[in-house]
């Protein structure tokens, strides 16, 4: 019973360090994955090498700030033929699709499909 | 055996056929034949629109979204241009590809010209143009998209026009090209400039006389009526958004693979939930329609008495029939999840549709509106048949 309780509070320990970076559900990450690598990538390329729009490789994102890339992604650029996506994705999709695309954006799940 | 062992041997076996000592088989033509791009697999589908079949696959062919396709005027061999500049030329008998280069760095599509001699490719990078020997692939023609001294556009909308000739758009330049290659060792260049701004795709009718650019960043379209002595640059549709602010654009609509119906032409709206009708003799707006999203594909059935369209996410799992007569959505259907492309049989009895996420092409009679097949496809996005080796602009 009282290891059962432990476990139980385990989560409010480590929450913390979870809130400092929000992350979405595993199968939401997977969704995300795919929307950037299929749809994001129909202007910047399935390998997000760029297209209409600007490379969204590590390299070429290294000059930007979190913040930047999240403005971009949830209000779009005035200007630009980059839209807005908030109706799509929320602070926290849009802050997490940021760090990713920083790192060295995922490649969709591998394997399963067929 | 799985079904890819079962299609590399079915490949083989079409190879072999093609060797004189075996040929035991009988020639069949290309006619009906075309290929499927499976994007994220670097693979073309090959498939036969009579049996509704898939005859094979050919793969190595490189980064293919974004990947568009141009047939030699034999319907043998498929031009398949890669957004990571790869240019494969495709034996559609064999199923090999029989030459690739790398062109550029970006690219975003081609064309052949009318005698079917050249190919053209349209790059982001390096802005500009390329025309290849269709034969070879060798170079025959560097054409950078230089606006300013140190400035290259991306290029858009490359369409062929009679006498070896092509047109395209430049993005960054706000300017329409034309270039004649009639003397490929020395290209002319005719320079439209000022033409609207932000130039995203665009189209040449079928009679090769009007070149038709969309705008991106703003509401109209550039008309070059290419009969004109000197050809000149006209606004068409000109603040069709009537002021209202415009929709978020989740993807730039395509114009290639016009929607010339009759007399009427079918252009998707920019950032709208509409198709915009316009008259091809006065060119004023006759019509506009609400369709179920922003409109990425607008098509012609090839007799012009529909129009089908596609749309961009959220709304890409539905596809829309409109009937040119009485211009109202007749049909709406749902193919499966994101609808990335349509294409019609070379007479319009029936319609191929890809559906991405579901991995499934299918193909829709276009009376009756019923499926008649479903391949299963990995990741399919554009659908092209051999029938474009046959018409202007495609």
């Amino acid at each position: 019973m009282r290891g059962a309780a432990l476990w139980l509070l385990l989560p409010c320990i480590a929450a913390p360090v979870a809130m400092a970076q929000d992350v979405p559900a595993p199968d939401r990450q997977a969704q995300l994955v795919r929307m950037v690598r299929q749809d994001c990538g129909a202007c910047h390329g399935l390998r997000l090498t760029g297209g209409l729009g600007p490379a969204l490789t590590t390299e070429a994102l290294a000059a930007r700030t979190d913040e930047d890339i999240v403005s971009a992604i949830l209000d779009g650029r005035p200007g630009a033929a980059m839209p807005g996506w908030r109706a799509m994705l929320n602070e926290t999709e849009s802050a997490w699709i940021a760090r990713q695309l920083k790192q060295g954006f995922p490649e969709e799940g591998a394997g399963g499909r067929r | 055996m799985n079904r890819r062992d079962g299609l590399k041997m079915l490949a083989l076996l079409a190879a072999s056929a093609a060797l004189p000592a075996c040929a035991t088989r009988t020639p069949r033509g290309t006619g009906d034949l075309g290929v499927v791009i499976e994007r994220a697999s670097g693979r073309v589908a090959v498939v036969d629109t009579s049996h509704r079949t898939l005859i094979g696959e050919v793969d190595g062919l490189g980064d293919l979204s974004h990947a568009s396709v141009v047939f030699s005027r034999d319907g043998l061999h498929a031009f398949v241009f890669g957004r990571d500049g790869g240019l494969s030329k495709v034996n559609l008998h064999t199923l090999r590809v029989d030459k690739r280069i790398m062109q550029a760095g970006n690219s975003i599509g081609g064309a052949i010209s009318a005698d079917g001699s050249l190919v053209a490719a349209q790059n982001y990078a390096p802005g500009g143009v390329k025309v290849f020997d269709a034969r070879t692939l060798e170079l025959v023609a560097d054409l950078p998209a230089r606006y300013a001294p140190d400035r290259l556009s991306r290029v858009v909308g490359l369409v062929d026009l009679p006498g070896r000739r092509f047109a395209y758009s430049l993005f960054d330049a706000d300017e329409i090209w034309v270039a004649d290659l009639s003397q490929p060792a020395n290209p002319r260049i005719e320079r439209h400039r000022g033409i609207g701004r932000q130039p995203y795709d665009a189209l040449v009718t079928p009679d090769g006389r009007h070149y038709i650019a969309g705008l991106f960043g703003e509401d109209g379209l550039a008309m070059l009526d290419l009969w004109q002595e000197p050809p000149q640059v006209r606004r068409i549709l000109g603040g069709y958004g009537r002021g209202e602010a415009a929709l978020p654009v989740y993807k730039m609509p395509h114009l290639r693979g016009w929607a010339v119906a009759g007399r009427r032409a079918f252009l998707p709206a920019i950032g709208r939930h509409e198709v915009l009708v316009v008259d091809t003799e006065s060119w004023q707006e006759v019509g506009r329609i609400p369709v179920a999203g922003q409109p990425v594909f607008v098509m012609a059935r090839p007799d012009g008495r529909q129009v089908w369209v596609n749309f961009a996410v959220p709304d890409y799992d539905r596809v829309q029939v409109i009937d040119t007569r009485s211009l109202a959505v007749v049909a709406t259907l749902n193919p499966g999840r994101a609808v990335l492309h349509m294409e019609f049989t070379p007479r319009g009895e029936a319609v191929w549709i890809s559906a991405r996420d579901d991995n499934r092409v299918s193909v829709i009679d276009t009376v009756s509106l019923a499926t008649q097949a479903t391949l299963e496809v990995e990741a399919p996005s554009g659908i092209f048949f051999t029938s474009r080796a046959a018409r202007m602009g495609f």
